[in-house]
């Protein structure tokens, strides 16, 4: 309401003095509209004069080989795919590869870097020693030479597929990867997840129960304990009442390589392994870095007003530290992230890898390098968005 | 790795500052004084540098040929090594001439990406290459067997495509780097490494710890036609890679050698009088010397010579003539007339 009152009242000024330069508020929006019309302007004049220079060399352009038949096989897939389905289809195929390496590469790296950050602050001299060299090594070497490490230590240190280590009944390691029996399909599973998510939303909900009574009658309710038995039991009794199938889909060696069971590839090993030792030294040095940032006196303070050593690291000391920690660990989980790019490299069929083949069979290489970008684009705000969230989630709330 | 990925990007950048720098390759290659020539960057007998840094094989010659039908020197090149997936950016982009890296003539590749193809500088077919200890004799039982192919090549899809024909899995590991991939199938990482027979040949000779441990299956499941690509827009340019080509097949039908060229000179047959530009008219019409034919076999050869050299019998490949001998004699090499 306020704009327009003085927009009508500017209006009603005779002889135009209101349009003037010398105002702050008009030169700013003249420069404002200036610089992004130059820049419309610049994009618009490479667009155009790009597809100019592909059409009058006659190269295709556009996303319509999309929908065309791929007709290249793809070594690793989470969903269907053969070679008679479309470019899209072996596209989302790289896409869900590169996000199951980066999930599970968060995970297990911040699981790992957590653990050697700690160690690396032990009173321990052994322990503490032995956590810096494995950070001064392991973040000071290539991510791509590390690769190369792990890939030939599979291929070359493995025995081949047809002399397959077998440590236990029906796991058998060699070159092909390692391959473990996987349960048969049965209802039981599907019963299973369900029951797991019932228990995530069960133990939610509690713990906002829990939390509300708390500030309302200061009674402490167990919430972690209930969380995790409901969160274990819920399955197992899903299982139990699922009539507990034992049935395993084994592996059997059949012609060239194993037939049945879950593979672990070579591939996808030396990725994951590679990527997570990689970040995790990065991760262990931000976790160090957010624990020191930490002042003592406020461990001492948490004791002083009694507070258990639990409560203390959990209710002072870790909110403290995850302030320092978060932003910079965004950073390494964006970057962990982007390096899965070299599995290229080593044939993890990831995004990139998809892609470039795709660009090559088409010759379309601006739509193929446009499309990595904007999914690598995509995953890296996804992930910074939700780590900002959480970032802001645990700020110092100031009362 | 990356650097295919780099390459694209770079190739973008070019292709939005290339506005208008398409004609007058020939020009530009001129003035600059040197050939800009893509190559393969490790493929023994087609494009691979020696110990001493000396580029040769067949596709070399072929980008060797064309310095010497412009410069009337062998050296006035600058070698570009390209992976499988850099080439079609180079290209497109201008920063080579000229595409001689083993590259199959197809029809995507003549339009949407936008090539011409000069003659078929050899012809081949894509095959299998197994270690003898699996017993393997026919790529028929290959069913279940893993499969080492690098990225970015036409093996790809007839890898596919043959395994789809014939009813049989098969587990692919794609490898951008020709290097890894061959590496992966000397560590046993795959029962079976693929690609067109003379890389095979090529690879088994080259990089195979014992040459004899492995074997190439008779089938051949592929039409691989091998030839030397510029760009799409520049028609002079395409002309002279296209007879600087037929030059060398059509010195060998002739029987003209780098070693008895001089004598053809006074030749009495004035077909050969044309050709070697003792009577003028074919150097003018192409923007060229009119000595270029001439320079072209007493510098680098005629077809039989380029062949036998790099791959023939007497090298490490063994390669026989094949389809690749002249229409002459049972094969394909066939050079449309000088006239």
């Amino acid at each position: 309401m306020a704009t327009e009152t003085r927009t009508a009242q500017g209006a009603s000024v005779p002889g135009g003095s209101s349009f003037s330069l010398s105002d702050p508020t008009v030169r700013a929006i003249v420069y404002q509209v200036l610089v992004v019309g130059a820049v419309v302007l610049v994009g618009w004049f490479l667009i155009s004069n790009t597809l100019d220079n592909l059409a009058r060399r006659s190269i295709a352009t556009g996303y319509s080989f999309l929908e065309r038949e791929a007709a290249f096989g793809i070594g690793e897939h989470l969903i269907d795919y053969s070679p008679k389905d479309t470019y899209g289809r072996a596209f989302l195929v790289g896409v869900l590869n590169t996000l199951k390496v980066s999930i599970i590469g968060i995970i297990l790296a911040t699981i790992i870097g957590t653990l050697v950050g700690v160690a690396r602050l032990s009173s321990n001299w052994l322990i503490a020693r032995l956590a810096s060299a494995y950070v001064e090594i392991v973040r000071n070497i290539p991510p791509l030479l590390q690769l190369f490490f792990w890939y030939a230590l599979v291929s070359d240190g493995l025995p081949p597929v047809r002399s397959a280590l077998n440590p236990l009944p029906g796991v058998f390691l060699s070159q092909r990867g390692l391959i473990v029996p996987a349960p048969s399909d049965d209802p039981v599973w599907k019963m299973m997840g369900i029951a797991l998510v019932v228990a995530v939303v069960v133990t939610l909900a509690l713990r906002f129960w829990a939390k509300a009574r708390q500030a309302r009658t200061g009674q402490i309710f167990p919430v972690g304990w209930t969380g995790l038995g409901l969160i274990l039991g819920l399955p197992l009794v899903a299982y139990i009442a699922g009539g507990a199938p034992v049935a395993l889909d084994m592996p059997v060696l059949k012609g060239f390589n194993f037939a049945g069971g879950m593979v672990i590839s070579p591939e996808f090993f030396a990725i994951l392994t590679g990527l997570t030792v990689y970040t995790s030294a990065f991760i262990a040095e931000v976790v160090r870095s957010g624990i020191i940032a930490v002042n003592w006196g406020q461990t001492e303070a948490a004791r002083a007003l009694g507070l258990p050593s639990g409560p203390t690291l959990r209710l002072v000391i870790l909110p403290q530290a995850l302030r320092v920690i978060v932003p910079p660990l965004t950073s390494q989980y964006l970057n962990l992230t982007k390096n899965s790019s070299l599995a290229l490299a080593i044939g993890y069929p990831d995004l990139v890898s998809i892609a470039n083949t795709t660009l090559n069979q088409t010759g379309q290489a601006i739509e193929g390098v446009t499309m990595i970008m904007g999914s690598y684009l995509s995953i890296s705000l996804s992930i910074s968005l939700f780590m900002n969230w959480y970032n802001k989630r645990i700020a110092l709330v100031e009362r | 790795m990356k650097s295919g990925i780099l390459a694209a990007a770079a190739a973008t950048l070019v292709v939005f500052a290339a506005a208008g720098a398409n004609a007058g390759t020939l020009d530009t290659v001129k003035s600059r004084g040197f050939v800009q020539c893509g190559v393969n960057a490790g493929l023994p007998g087609f494009g691979s540098p020696d110990s001493a840094g000396n580029w040769t094989g067949l596709d070399v010659d072929f980008c060797r040929a064309v310095a010497v039908a412009l410069f009337n020197d062998v050296n006035k090149i600058k070698f570009t090594p390209l992976s499988a997936q850099q080439r079609f950016p180079a290209i497109q982009s201008g920063e080579v001439d000229l595409l001689s890296r083993n590259t199959t003539v197809t029809l995507t590749r003549d339009t949407s990406v936008g090539l011409n193809f000069a003659p078929v500088t050899y012809y081949d077919g894509q095959g299998f290459m197994v270690n003898k200890k699996l017993g393997v004799k026919s790529a028929k039982e290959l069913n279940g067997a893993t499969v080492c192919v690098q990225s970015g090549t036409t093996t790809e899809l007839n890898l596919a495509d043959y395994f789809r024909a014939n009813s049989m899995d098969y587990k692919p590991v794609v490898i951008e780097s020709n290097d890894e991939v061959n590496a992966a199938y000397f560590a046993g990482r795959c029962d079976v490494l693929t690609t067109d027979v003379s890389g095979l040949a090529g690879t088994r000779a080259g990089v195979a710890p014992v040459p004899d441990d492995h074997v190439i299956l008779p089938e051949v499941i592929s039409k691989e036609p091998l030839a030397p690509a510029v760009r799409h827009g520049d028609d002079q340019w395409f002309d002279i890679v296209k007879w600087t080509v037929n030059v060398t097949i059509q010195a060998e039908e002739f029987g003209i050698t780098s070693k008895n060229v001089d004598e053809f000179v006074n030749s009495k047959n004035p077909d050969i009088l044309r050709f070697l530009g003792t009577t003028p008219g074919m150097g003018k019409a192409l923007g060229l010397d009119e000595k270029y034919a001439y320079n072209i076999i007493k510098k680098v050869g005629n077809y039989g010579e380029i062949f036998d050299r790099n791959v023939g019998p007497r090298t490490p490949l063994k390669l026989e003539r094949g389809l690749n001998a002249l229409w002459t004699k049972g094969g394909l090499q066939y050079s449309a007339p000088f006239r």
